[in-house]
């Protein structure tokens, strides 16, 4: 495939029109899948033998918690696509994704709550994990209240950008600050590609169903908040144009 | 780039703002404290090394804001982005003058206000010395918070915001770094950690500041 | 050294204002640059200093030659006129600034704190730190702005004298400074005419 022809995709009238096609059926698979996996885990799953039913929260814990981080990952990728290509469109996607993360976050931070006061007995520690997410948390939070500040798109645009690669080496900092820090309750990572460190393929399978249903979810959203954002900017440019006569 | 440091120094020191009140605030910060969480010295002992990191952070966030706005303000930042000085030197030494007029006070005023506070004996060494490592990287970081905000009208509450995350490291580092001295164990490696982030904060973030700030002068 | 622009379109807040402006600036002469207010005299002259990127166009010219007034005069209040006079001068690598002290008529000024100063003085100080800069192209923007016409004449006879030291100068000004020598050049024909609205691109202006 030609990559250059992946930057068309960049103007905002391709933009628009191409997921004005795509978005509908981003959000089906999105809703059958997240279903699927959801009742599939919820209902259809046995109880682990040490957690109980309590392990089920997992179903939404670990994709949220997911996201979240992958989230910033996709604002890092476009702010420097604006940075270097100076496309609009990935500027504006780095703004619509923004809240998604934080949303994600707060899930990630809530089910695991949720999860620990049972678990460990505790609603909150200051485990690394849960730290790296409350941090992570606050620069979503940095991030999103200083697109709002900006009167002008392009500088917003420019400056929130230079925050999110400066942002991320410093949130990667603190991940390690944090574990050095203090050792923490949470159990290692849940999925890992060496298989025998996994959960169980009962629980694996409806977890997977899961997390391709949080990543269509998000899908649908950034490209759905991408297009208002992308009209919102019009719409300023119009206005604009208008009291310049 | 001396002229404007001189310039910068001698302005804080005319303005008055400049030495006395980040310290003013420390001391306040640091007097507060037994009243939150009362006066035994047994337990002021044991929080003393974070307390006095906290208030020093605190401090230091301050007259960030400052360290940009005033410059903004008069034009003397459009002036200086047209003078043969390249804008990662402007500022760096705007950085160097925010931690000479307020880093390095709250260095030196750091033990006695560790006396205040029971600070144990073996802790004043370490904490000096992660409290000289640190505030550096604080006003750098400062700085680029400051360049971030400085077209704002109401940038002082978002500047909190988005520089406080940036600090998360260094208080980590440094403020482990006093409590392992305190407790005389080997301080080492957050010593290490510390330096190494406080270095290439300075070597690299001026280069994302001037790049904010450039922008901003559009 | 001089200046040439080529074809220039500067845009205000992600707004064009102006396209297709050409002019050449060579040593010892002055433009004056007119037009009514908003026209973007002012984005003109920042975009010329090199401080914000042009749309289109080239601006040719030597970044060192350049020095920039605009409406602020970057003054500390609490810095005394010689001090203030002579960080300008230091910055931009000089050390003489008795000759801008004495151009402007500040002698008797020189030691009170420029936070004392009227509006007029100020403005004089700001105009006196081109001078200590030792740079041949001036970039100005509104420079009579609270002066009386005594200091305008001063200010003129200023520029004169850098013209004929083989200087030059740019000036956005509303009033007649007393340069006839000033070639002036009208921005107003070069108002950016508004793409159709269909024609949206790339970008969304």
């Amino acid at each position: 495939m030609n990559l250059n022809a992946l930057w068309a995709y960049a103007n905002p009238k391709k933009f628009i029109q191409t997921t004005e096609k795509v978005l509908p059926w981003v959000s089906v698979l999105a809703v059958v899948s997240l279903i699927v996996g959801l009742v599939w885990g919820f209902f259809f799953t046995p109880d682990d033998y040490r957690q109980g039913s309590t392990v089920k929260i997992i179903y939404l814990h670990v994709p949220s918690a997911l996201m979240a981080i992958n989230v910033w990952l996709m604002m890092l990728v476009t702010s420097l696509i604006w940075i270097v290509r100076r496309h609009h469109v990935s500027a504006l996607a780095a703004r619509a994704a923004a809240p998604i993360g934080a949303v994600m976050t707060v899930i990630a931070l809530a089910t695991g709550a949720i999860w620990g006061q049972p678990m460990w007995g505790t609603w909150w520690a200051w485990d690394p994990r849960l730290t790296s997410f409350l941090i992570l948390f606050l620069f979503y939070l940095g991030y999103m209240a200083l697109w709002e500040a900006i009167d002008n798109d392009d500088t917003a645009a420019d400056l929130t950008s230079i925050l999110c690669l400066v942002g991320s080496v410093f949130a990667l900092l603190s991940r390690y600050a944090v574990n050095f820090w203090n050792q923490g309750l949470h159990q290692g990572a849940s999925l890992s590609l060496d298989k025998e460190e996994n959960v169980a393929d009962v629980f694996w399978y409806p977890l997977l169903v899961c997390i391709a249903g949080f990543v269509l979810l998000f899908i649908a959203l950034v490209l759905l908040r991408t297009r208002t954002e992308i009209r919102a900017r019009r719409m300023r440019a119009l206005l604009a144009r208008e009291r310049m006569g | 780039m001396i002229a404007l440091l001189i310039r910068d120094l001698r302005l804080a020191m005319r303005a008055g703002g400049g030495f006395g009140l980040g310290l003013a605030f420390f001391l306040i910060v640091v007097t507060l404290v037994p009243f939150g969480v009362g006066p035994q010295s047994d337990l002021l002992a044991r929080i003393a090394s974070g307390i006095l990191w906290l208030g020093a952070l605190l401090s230091c966030l301050l007259s960030l804001d400052r360290i940009l706005a005033l410059d903004w303000e008069d034009g003397s930042l459009d002036l200086l982005a047209t003078a043969p000085l390249p804008m990662e030197a402007i500022v760096t030494i705007k950085a160097l003058a925010h931690w000479l007029t307020t880093g390095l006070p709250l260095v030196l005023a750091a033990p006695v206000f560790g006396l205040l506070l029971s600070l144990p004996a073996p802790g004043y060494m370490p904490l000096v010395v992660s409290l000289l490592l640190g505030t550096p990287a604080l006003s750098v970081i400062g700085t680029f918070g400051a360049a971030l905000t400085v077209g704002l009208k109401r940038g002082g509450l978002l500047l909190s915001l988005l520089v406080l995350p940036l600090y998360v490291p260094i208080l980590i580092f440094g403020a482990e770094m006093a409590r392992r001295g305190v407790d005389g164990l080997d301080y080492t490696t957050p010593l290490l950690m510390l330096a190494g982030i406080t270095c290439g904060t300075i070597a690299l973030l001026p280069f994302a500041s001037a790049a904010v700030l450039k922008v901003n002068l559009r | 050294m001089g200046l040439n622009v080529s074809n220039l379109t500067i845009a205000r807040g992600g707004v064009r204002v102006l396209e297709g402006v050409s002019f050449t600036l060579d040593p010892g002469h002055a433009i004056v640059l007119r037009g009514p207010n908003g026209i973007g005299k002012t984005t003109l002259l920042r975009t010329v200093a090199g401080l914000q990127p042009p749309v289109s166009g080239r601006v040719e010219t030597d970044p060192d030659s350049i020095v920039y007034a605009g409406h602020s005069d970057g003054i500390k209040a609490t810095l005394s006129v010689a001090e203030n006079l002579q960080f300008w001068a230091q910055v931009f690598g000089e050390t003489d600034i008795e000759t801008a002290i004495a151009a402007f008529q500040l002698e008797r000024l020189v030691t009170r704190p420029a936070g004392g100063l009227s509006a007029g003085q100020k403005r004089r100080l700001g105009l006196a730190r081109l001078l200590v800069t030792g740079r041949p192209v001036w970039i100005l923007d509104e420079p009579t702005v609270s002066l009386d016409a005594e200091a305008v004449a001063m200010f003129a006879e200023a520029v004169r004298a850098h013209l004929r030291r083989g200087g030059s100068a740019l000036i956005a000004t509303h009033i007649e400074l007393g340069l006839p020598e000033a070639y002036v050049l009208e921005v107003g024909p070069y108002r950016a005419v508004a793409a159709e609205v269909d024609d949206f691109d790339e970008a969304f202006l």
